[in-house]
């Protein structure tokens, strides 16, 4: 891996009141030379016919990454910033199993080249300094990259959560939510 | 014989609509490009910083542009996309000609040009020089907006020039100057931070200007409460603190029921309207009658709504209102701007921190292109072309007699309604799709054909120019160097990041030959941009759109310089009316008395349903450049009719069935969309599809009386179902718009 300016104090933040659904994001991703013009972030309607809201789902970049747990053939790798990578291709044998265990929904199988694809936290511009593409463009900043302090400082009513139940499995994140002031986790049934 | 050659179909095969996509590893050079240009979205009227990256002449791609302090990178997919309108294969590369029976065929230059001039020349000695008009557009920077302005009543002799801009923003621009004596966004939008209460009326931002968006839930975080007027769930409206969900045409009547509670309350600037305003009492007495249930009953708005809008402004230490074309573009599109001011003035937020007003112009260069003379009233710096004075100034700058500047001529509708009267026989226009953009767009087909002459000068064939015997090949933004007025106000750069190609030109070369060989030359030898603008500078100089003091220098060195800025000593003006001093005859600011009326058409038993049109996010204006974009076009390819499902269960209508809509000029289909976000009694269908998917072939040709805006944003229809769903093949062809 080369020499990096990756800035562990940056943290990714997405704020799902503030997305005004207008897909710059999906846009920006895919202009990434490798992404090969397939988005790695996905903004879906929750549900058209009764409200303009709309969701974002990127990779969460979990501290204890399910996709790499479940992986068989060893090809997902997080590295020591807690970024959590797109499969390696010379071990990715498109199984599907991080597809289906991560409990986001975030990796996809992409079918032409049977290999996993998902966010790599833009580490070509992360690790330059610059932020990722996604957050970059945002017109809404729905999605924010930063430190921890300024978006507290700067969204006094919300506040950061980054702790997932689901059922009975804890995740813990590198990616945040901003929520309601006085939540500490999320909790999915 | 402006009409089609061959069959739309034939046009559509070679001049598109296509969609391009870029390669899946991007294009040549996106990794290593020779530079980046700082330059400027080419679309709406935020112009957004942006870096284009160029290999080889070419646009290889973007890169954000972080420094510039309006979007400081932020961007829409139209902005991320902006740069695949370069490379495009349905780029017009040479200029063509009309033959009938085969289409068009490239000719060359001196060709085109030759017959252009003969023909403009033959038209005019036949029939008057005013019968030969000019329709421009405000995508065009302010150099090229400025020279077409001299050209059309210099060169081309001619009174009947105007341009797109009077479909976008006129009735704010006629509102500004009766209350305030001039036209221009009160404050940039820093001063939406910190407002305590923000009212957005008619103004779908989150779509149309999303990268304002950022301020608005910015000012949120800070505690500001949000109203928005909008007949429709938009997503700014989703999470507003108030939503005044209007039933299309009752504007006035929600701001003067507001006026009167601000009265009533004494929520009233007393010694801010005494000093420094007129017009007060008469303004009151208007709205006296105005109570609660009447408003309800005009606007389809709860009172209880009403009243709790009119209260949070009234009782607010500052504030911010911006209104857009849903409210403007109305028979009453002055008057419902004019009744947003009278709130303003009341509660004398204005010229303050934090307190601020004003419209957001829609196009890329909506307020510069405005202010510099190609409008049919209008000569540089805003001046008026019938103000004796104001003609004088101006010939002189430009060096000729007064008595050769033609007067006033008619607005870009109503050069439809000559043409069909057999007046104007002749048409050069630029930067316009009539075709998809004026109302009643059968009725502009039928005009176009009529014309014995038609050169349009476009990038791309777009549906008008289709209707054209020469189409000049022009040039992209990023072709030609230039400045643009954004809708704060602030003049910035818009930097030229390659040539044309092949043997298309710079729209400013073409202008400058045209006016050549129509025997004015000499007053048409601009060397660079610069030179245009500094002529420009002094022609702006003493008028209320003052640029004289802004240099390319400064506008590099500053990242944009807030007009007027009279001297070159000047900073510039991010926030007028600091000084209380307004550009009105009796330096006050003016309140108007505005009598609710209703719109030129309202529902009846034949045409029951409230019809209003507006945009998407993916599509900018006529989609001359944005449906040519594939990933613009696939995010949403066809219009749909947004109906409420009461309004559905009533005709039986379910989702994706093809409604037949009607009015009174037309017929068309359209899929159903059957959403709760919109009002009961009004659909919603976007516009920016030409031929049989033209919601505009439905709207209404009524102007305002005083901007000639039409009223697109509501008219009567009805709503018949058919048997069919909307179709795969629809979807996927609609963005060509064949007929």
């Amino acid at each position: 891996m080369p020499e990096t300016n990756y800035n562990q104090e940056m943290a990714f933040f997405v704020d799902m009141q503030r997305c005004i659904g207008c897909h710059a994001c999906e846009m920006a991703c895919a202009e990434c030379e490798t992404n090969g013009q397939e988005s790695m972030i996905h903004v879906h309607y929750v549900d058209r016919a009764v409200s303009t809201q709309t969701t974002v789902q990127v990779c969460m970049h979990c501290e204890d990454p399910t996709c790499a747990n479940v992986c068989p053939a060893d090809a997902i790798h997080q590295d020591d910033f807690g970024v959590v990578h797109s499969a390696d291709t010379s071990r990715c044998i498109g199984c599907s199993n991080c597809v289906l265990a991560c409990p986001f929904g975030v990796p996809k199988k992409k079918e032409q080249a049977e290999l996993m694809m998902k966010c790599n936290m833009c580490y070509d511009r992360t690790s330059a300094g610059k932020k990722p593409m996604c957050a970059t463009v945002c017109p809404s900043q729905a999605l924010y990259y930063g430190t921890r302090e300024e978006i507290e400082r700067m969204r006094p009513d919300s506040v950061p959560v980054n702790s997932f139940l689901f059922g009975k499995q804890e995740v813990n994140t590198k990616v945040n939510i901003m929520m309601p002031k006085g939540t500490h986790q999320l909790i999915i049934e | 014989m402006a009409k089609l050659p061959v069959s739309v179909d034939k046009i559509i095969a070679e001049y598109g609509p296509h969609k391009a996509y870029p390669p899946q590893g991007g294009f040549y050079g996106t990794n290593e490009p020779d530079k980046l240009v700082k330059t400027h979205c080419c679309y709406c009227g935020m112009q957004c910083g942006i870096q284009l990256k160029v290999k080889d002449n070419k646009i290889a791609g973007f890169e954000p542009w972080m420094e510039f302090p309006f979007n400081e990178g932020r961007l829409c997919p139209k902005g991320v996309q902006r740069y695949m309108q370069n490379n495009h294969p349905d780029r017009l590369l040479s200029p063509i000609q009309r033959v009938e029976g085969k289409g068009f065929e490239p000719l060359g230059w001196d060709q085109a040009m030759d017959r252009t001039v003969s023909e403009i020349k033959r038209i005019q000695k036949s029939y008057g020089n005013d019968s030969f008009a000019m329709l421009s557009g405000v995508s065009l920077t302010n150099e090229k907006s400025y020279m077409i302005g001299k050209f059309a009543r210099i060169a081309l002799k001619t009174a009947n020039l105007d341009y797109n801009g009077r479909l976008c923003m006129v009735s704010a621009g006629g509102g500004n100057k009766k209350a305030f004596g001039l036209d221009r966004s009160s404050n940039s939008w820093a001063d939406l931070a910190h407002a305590e209460v923000i009212i957005v009326a008619g103004a779908n931002i989150s779509e149309t200007f999303p990268t304002l968006t950022h301020y608005i839930w910015q000012a949120r975080d800070n505690g500001a409460k949000l109203i928005v007027v909008d007949p429709r769930m938009i997503p700014l409206a989703r999470t507003a603190d108030v939503h005044l969900p209007i039933r299309p045409g009752g504007d006035s009547a929600l701001f003067g029921a507001m006026l009167k509670i601000l009265v009533d309350n004494d929520w009233l600037d007393h010694d801010f309207i005494d000093q420094y305003t007129s017009g007060f009492e008469a303004t009151i007495e208007a709205v006296k009658d105005y109570d609660l249930d009447w408003a309800e009953e005009q606007t389809g708005i709860s009172k209880d709504l009403i009243l709790e809008a009119a209260t949070l402004w009234g009782k607010a230490k500052t504030s911010f209102l911006m209104h857009a074309r849903g409210i403007e573009h109305h028979t009453k599109g002055v008057e419902n701007v004019l009744s947003c001011i009278n709130l303003v003035l009341a509660t004398g937020r204005i010229g303050k921190p934090y307190c601020g007003y004003g419209t957001i112009t829609g196009q890329g260069n909506g307020q510069g292109g405005r202010e510099h003379g190609h409008k049919c009233d209008q000569l540089p710096g805003n001046r008026d072309i019938t103000n004796p004075e104001h003609r004088k100034y101006i010939s002189e700058v430009w060096g000729i007699n007064e008595k050769d500047m033609p007067g006033k001529g008619l607005t870009a509708y109503e050069q439809i309604e000559a043409i069909h009267r057999g007046e104007i026989k002749g048409l050069i226009s630029i930067c316009f799709n009539p075709l998809v953009s004026l109302p009643n767009n059968n009725y502009v087909r039928e005009a176009l054909e009529k014309l014995e002459f038609y050169v349009c000068m476009d990038t791309f064939l777009c549906e008008t120019a289709r209707y054209a015997d020469i189409v000049l090949a022009g040039s992209l933004h990023e072709e030609e160097e230039g400045t643009v007025t954004t809708a704060e106000g602030r003049v910035v750069k818009i930097n030229a990041a390659i040539t044309p190609p092949n043997n298309a030109r710079r729209d400013g070369d073409i202008i400058m030959e045209l006016a050549a060989r129509l025997g004015e030359g000499d007053k048409f030898s601009y060397p660079t941009s610069e030179d245009i603008f500094n002529e420009l500078r002094v022609a702006s100089k003493g008028g209320t759109a003052d640029y004289y003091g802004i240099t390319y220098k400064k506008v590099e060195e500053n990242m944009g310089v807030f007009w007027p800025c009279p001297s070159l000593d000047h900073p510039g003006t991010p926030r007028l009316w600091e000084d209380r001093k307004f550009r009105t005859p009796d330096g006050k600011a003016h309140f108007n008395p505005v009598a609710y009326r209703p719109a030129s058409e309202v529902t009846d038993d034949e045409f029951p349903v409230v019809m209003t049109t507006g945009r998407v996010v993916s599509q900018y204006l006529s989609g001359t450049q944005t449906r040519r974009i594939g990933k613009l076009v696939d995010q949403y390819p066809e219009p749909l009719l947004e109906v409420h499902p009461k309004l559905a269960l009533k005709y039986g209508i379910e989702d994706h069935d093809l409604i037949r809509v009607k009015t009174r000029r037309g017929e068309a289909e359209f899929p159903a969309h059957v959403v709760e976000t919109i009002r009961e009694d009004t659909v919603f269908i976007p516009y920016h599809w030409g031929g049989k998917f033209s919601i505009n072939q439905l709207t209404i040709g009524h102007l305002d009386p005083i901007s000639k805006i039409p009223e697109f944003k509501v008219c009567a229809c009805q709503l018949y179902k058919t048997d069919r769903k909307g179709s795969d093949k629809r979807t996927k062809t609609a963005y060509q718009s064949s007929l």
